[in-house]
């Protein structure tokens, strides 16, 4: 897929009760490289292996959840045109200048169908990955987090998934890979929708509530990664929800956690690359349990109840 | 070590509660049951429980789920609380697997709410 327009997710919020504890678990346990604070206060984190400057922001509050995810687009005519698009779209958009997030240029927000908070930006600072572009050696492991390579996509929920999932396909160039159908076979109760080659950019799940989290997912390299990511979580207590296991959707191997403040991220490796002129894959019903988590065939009782 | 007896009144289950768990994680290490399991973190609010009898240290939990008023009437996620005495408790909160309502056929009783 030539890329031209929204190119990858970029950055994501997440709303923490307990900023300090959180900031050493991001660090400590995640593997996530502190990139400083801002003047409210916000902590700032990228992986050892992305060039931007920042993807992780945390946020001190009394209730914990996301603010809003970010994708990076290609420049700023590209910012400029998507803008334009949304507006005639009916979408109200509202620029964030630059600087508001750390070494981040200007941010087109808006509000999706289902309530959450979704950004566009063109420039964050390059400050490069810590092996550099010319000769680059391998980036061996050396510290005893779990140590991602990237911030990789969202998955949301909240209730009018139709809406938001027109919004994404129809204005922002993303491409429908699978959904999961309710029992009468149209209602879709789950989009997975990549704005690249790969299975997911974000993904949605219909829902009663506005703006729920379910999770943020980082990428590992291997499914060996993922074992050693599960003995990192239970060296370290961390709350496990599910794992690890693989879905059947995006054939990824996985595991779902809960961090500090008691929001879900996932850890995964793998998952197929999606060309848009393929057709998407359904999942029905009957089968949406395999689907999920592809070896025990059922949903775990937390999957569809426990967001923040 | 210390160890408290945490009673669930809803269902008669009680259980000795190892020092530094907290009241859902001492449960969930004995393979008890009564008390739904979320985040286990204080984020989700499917743990809440009202204390009726006892006493207890607490870390932050979401005001999303435990209003400052509901938390001093003994409101409270119970993967917050660390017994400090024995604990009598009753159960609060729900798994509420609430997939849009008006979309969902009926006869689906794996997602129906709680």
């Amino acid at each position: 897929m030539s890329m031209t327009g929204v190119l990858r997710p970029g950055h994501a919020q997440i709303r923490v009760l307990d900023l300090e504890e959180s900031v050493k678990w991001y660090t400590d346990v995640m593997g996530l490289k502190p990139m400083g604070r801002d003047s409210q206060g916000r902590a700032y984190f990228k992986t050892r292996a992305e060039r931007d400057h920042n993807s992780v922001i945390l946020r001190q509050a009394d209730h914990v959840g996301m603010d809003f995810f970010g994708f990076k687009v290609l420049d700023k005519a590209t910012l400029d045109n998507l803008e334009k698009k949304l507006q005639a779209y009916g979408v109200a958009t509202e620029r964030v200048p630059a600087g508001d997030l750390l070494e981040t240029g200007e941010r087109v927000r808006f509000k999706i169908p289902t309530g959450h908070t979704i950004e566009l930006y063109a420039e964050k600072t390059a400050v490069g990955s810590g092996v550099g572009c010319t000769n680059p050696d391998m980036d061996v492991i050396d510290q005893p987090g779990i140590t991602p390579i990237r911030l990789d996509h969202c998955l949301i929920y909240g209730d009018d998934l139709d809406g938001a999932r027109d919004l994404f396909v129809n204005v922002l160039g993303f491409t429908l890979v699978e959904r999961v159908k309710l029992e009468d076979g149209k209602t879709d109760l789950a989009v997975w929708l990549p704005c690249s080659a790969k299975a997911h950019d974000i993904a949605i799940v219909r829902h009663s509530e506005k703006d729920k989290m379910h999770h943020v997912s980082f990428q590992l390299g291997t499914w060996e990664q993922v074992l050693r990511a599960a003995d990192i979580m239970s060296k370290n207590r961390v709350s496990l929800d599910i794992g690890p296991t693989r879905h059947g959707i995006t054939n990824g191997t996985t595991i779902y956690f809960f961090e500090p403040s008691g929001n879900r991220l996932e850890t995964f490796s793998g998952g197929y690359d999606h060309y848009p002129d393929m057709e998407p894959i359904t999942w029905t019903w009957d089968e949406v349990g395999a689907g999920i988590f592809y070896h025990d065939r059922k949903l775990n009782d937390a999957f569809l109840s426990v967001v923040t | 070590m210390p160890k408290f007896v945490v009673r669930i009144e809803d269902t008669g289950e009680q259980y000795a509660c190892a020092d530094g768990r907290s009241v859902l994680v001492g449960m969930e290490a004995l393979g008890k049951k009564g008390i739904p399991v979320g985040c286990r973190q204080g984020g989700c609010g499917v743990c809440k429980v009202q204390v009726l009898e006892g006493e207890f240290t607490r870390r932050v939990m979401s005001r999303a789920h435990v209003s400052a008023e509901e938390e001093r009437s003994g409101c409270v996620l119970s993967c917050r609380i660390y017994p400090s005495s024995d604990l009598r408790i009753r159960v609060v909160g729900a798994m509420k697997k609430n997939v849009c309502r008006p979309a969902l056929p009926t006869g689906t009783p794996s997602v129906e709410p709680a």
